[in-house]
């Protein structure tokens, strides 16, 4: 079943200048997608489109085969998370009393969070293999915990789909292959997950689609050997690129100056 | 996996009912406090009476129904409105800096009263009305202006427009202050914009209680969703929430009641910066405990200042004076302690 689904998807801030362009692509369930381009591509927006935060001005967003305006927030809340990695926090939060926020979808205005909430945040921790910082100030953590974190309380919400916005960006080798692995294993549990970046090398890795995205267009969509091509990605980014191909996997590098040089 | 999950479950659980224990405690605190401040004044002699003496003497009696226990509750009132206003304002600013008289609500009031000493005879029920009134005028221009601003995120935008009414209106203080008779209404303004509680009785108890005490009982009931306001928008957003409107609305409920108070007690500083940070040293970040936590402990700060203020001597010392004294000497105590995070 398809899980997300945009076809001609156009959106603008400033009208007659759109940010997304006739976006269209279809995601299978359980399928990592993403969204690849320079900054300014319009990868942000696409993903708060997604989220229902922003309205298509054209175009239709079907969530498992229902339109997204026919959701109610609080429905759309259970089905779609948001992990950014830019979140600020602003007060002493314990990890767990983050993660726990959540649960605000399953719960009334007048609410607090009961032992069954509890034991989901508690799930939510483990998922993402952080149960043992539970009681760390949010603020104390490295980059990558505090990205993990992060996906834990969007997991909290139990969502089909998962956005992570830049989830790779800042961390070092060790963080990336934390989180890449956890990608890997929600992805197992049947959670769709649809993250932006910037970096080539981290979609050939985990995803199973890549949408390349270039002023708001969408340049292709398919898979990560068939997108990172070397033609496209230098008219992408704009810059002279090489491709590297080792076990099957594709790999893009710049052309460092030195090198260009040479060939000039 | 489930095993793991009940067991911290449980845990959760305990510890949760740890800082409800808190909470509990703190409240019994104030109950305590507020029947022992019942027996402190200066009649019939001066400091702590025994309940006896009280009994025994049918003025100090009536005094003591009459003048004190309301003095008393508002107090109580007061510094539970001013911190809890406090942990909304720092929780939907994301700044643990703000506090209540940032959106030009401390200094509106301070405008109405001046002009209804200056020019409407100055007696105390119209005093308050026209205070309460440039009070919530002050919060409304705040947020008209914001949303004419193009700078800056709303929550800037909000803070630049608090400050810019606060400094129309202290102009408008000023030039007031210039036009008062220096010999009767001058006095009077600079005594109320010192801020304290003398002449309280029971009909300011009536006047301020429809406010405040349904605002809190709200904002009580919410406290949980609004660790959910310090989020991002778009993480709130994703929650299920709809940031704008939710700060909107606690943002009123949490402002009017400072503006009533305000037009009853004038200008009393530092409560409502000083308390919540206070309450999350005790109780942690979570409003869930943090919000109860600061209704209390401004209750007992406020109820504390106030016994001093109308004990200590023979004259009034304003509130206003007390309430920052002590509020800028713990702040100094904690920013100091070798311990301390800071104000994070």
């Amino acid at each position: 079943m398809s899980a997300l689904s945009l076809s001609e998807v156009s959106f603008s801030y400033i009208p007659g200048e759109p940010v997304i362009k006739d976006v269209s692509f279809s995601l299978e369930s359980g399928r990592i997608l993403a969204l690849l381009g320079p900054n300014g591509s319009g990868k942000t927006t696409l993903l708060h489109l997604i989220l229902g935060q922003l309205s298509p001005e054209k175009g239709k967003i079907e969530i498992f085969g229902r339109e997204i305006r026919s959701y109610s927030r609080s429905e759309l809340s259970k089905i779609i998370g948001l992990a950014r990695q830019e979140e600020r926090v602003a007060f002493e939060f314990t990890v767990l009393e983050y993660v726990l926020l959540g649960r605000a979808p399953y719960l009334g205005p007048l609410e607090a969070p009961g032992s069954e909430d509890y034991k989901m945040a508690v799930q939510a921790l483990e998922r993402t293999g952080t149960l043992h910082l539970q009681d760390r100030f949010l603020t104390s953590l490295s980059g990558g915990e505090k990205q993990l974190v992060i996906i834990a309380r969007a997991l909290a919400q139990m969502p089909g789909i998962l956005l992570l916005d830049e989830p790779l960006a800042h961390l070092d080798l060790k963080n990336q292959s934390m989180l890449l692995e956890v990608l890997e294993n929600l992805r197992e549990q049947g959670v769709t997950i649809i993250f932006s970046t910037h970096d080539p090398n981290s979609t050939s890795i985990v995803a199973d689609q890549v949408l390349l995205l270039r002023k708001g267009s969408s340049l292709q969509f398919g898979p990560p050997g068939d997108v990172l091509e070397k033609e496209k990605l230098q008219s992408t980014y704009g810059v002279p690129i090489r491709v590297l191909e080792t076990e099957g996997e594709r790999y893009v590098f710049p052309e460092n100056g030195r090198r260009r040089k040479r060939v000039v | 996996m489930k095993d793991l999950a009940s067991t911290q479950s449980k845990r959760i659980e305990v510890r949760s009912r740890v800082l409800l224990g808190k909470v509990a405690l703190f409240a019994l605190f104030v109950l305590l406090c507020t029947l022992l401040s019942l027996l402190v004044g200066r009649y019939p002699a001066p400091y702590v009476q025994s309940p006896q003496a009280i009994f025994s003497d049918p003025m100090a009696l009536n005094l003591v129904v009459n003048y004190r226990l309301p003095r008393i509750l508002l107090s109580l009132l007061l510094g539970a409105t001013l911190s809890a206003s406090g942990v909304v304002l720092q929780m939907i600013f994301r700044n643990p800096l703000v506090e209540p008289g940032f959106l030009g609500v401390s200094q509106g009031a301070a405008f109405g009263a001046s002009l209804a000493i200056i020019f409407l005879g100055g007696s105390l029920l119209t005093t308050e009305i026209v205070a309460a009134l440039f009070g919530i005028l002050g919060l409304f221009l705040s947020v008209f202006l914001a949303r004419r601003l193009r700078y800056g995120g709303w929550v800037l935008r909000l803070i630049l427009a608090g400050i810019a009414v606060s400094a129309l209106f202290s102009a408008g203080v000023g030039v007031l202050k210039y036009l008062a008779d220096p010999l009767k209404q001058l006095p009077e303004i600079t005594f109320w914009l010192l801020g304290g509680l003398w002449g309280s009785d029971w009909h300011q108890v009536i006047y301020v209680v429809p406010f405040v005490l349904p605002a809190l009982f709200i904002l009580y009931l919410i406290r949980w969703r609004l660790n959910i306001l310090t989020l991002d928008e778009s993480t709130a957003f994703s929650l299920g929430v709809r940031p704008g409107k939710e700060k909107m609305l606690v943002l009123a409920l949490s402002v009017i009641p400072v503006a009533v108070m305000v037009s009853v007690a004038g200008i009393v500083g530092w409560v409502g910066l000083i308390i919540p940070h206070i309450s999350r040293k005790l109780v942690g970040a979570n409003s869930q405990f943090s919000f109860p936590a600061s209704l209390f402990l401004g209750a007992l700060f406020c109820l504390f200042c106030d016994t001093i203020a109308r004990t200590l001597l023979w004259g009034e010392i304003p509130l206003g004076i007390l309430t920052s004294l002590i509020g800028a000497f713990i702040f100094l105590l904690i920013l100091t302690r070798p311990s301390s995070r800071g104000f994070v």
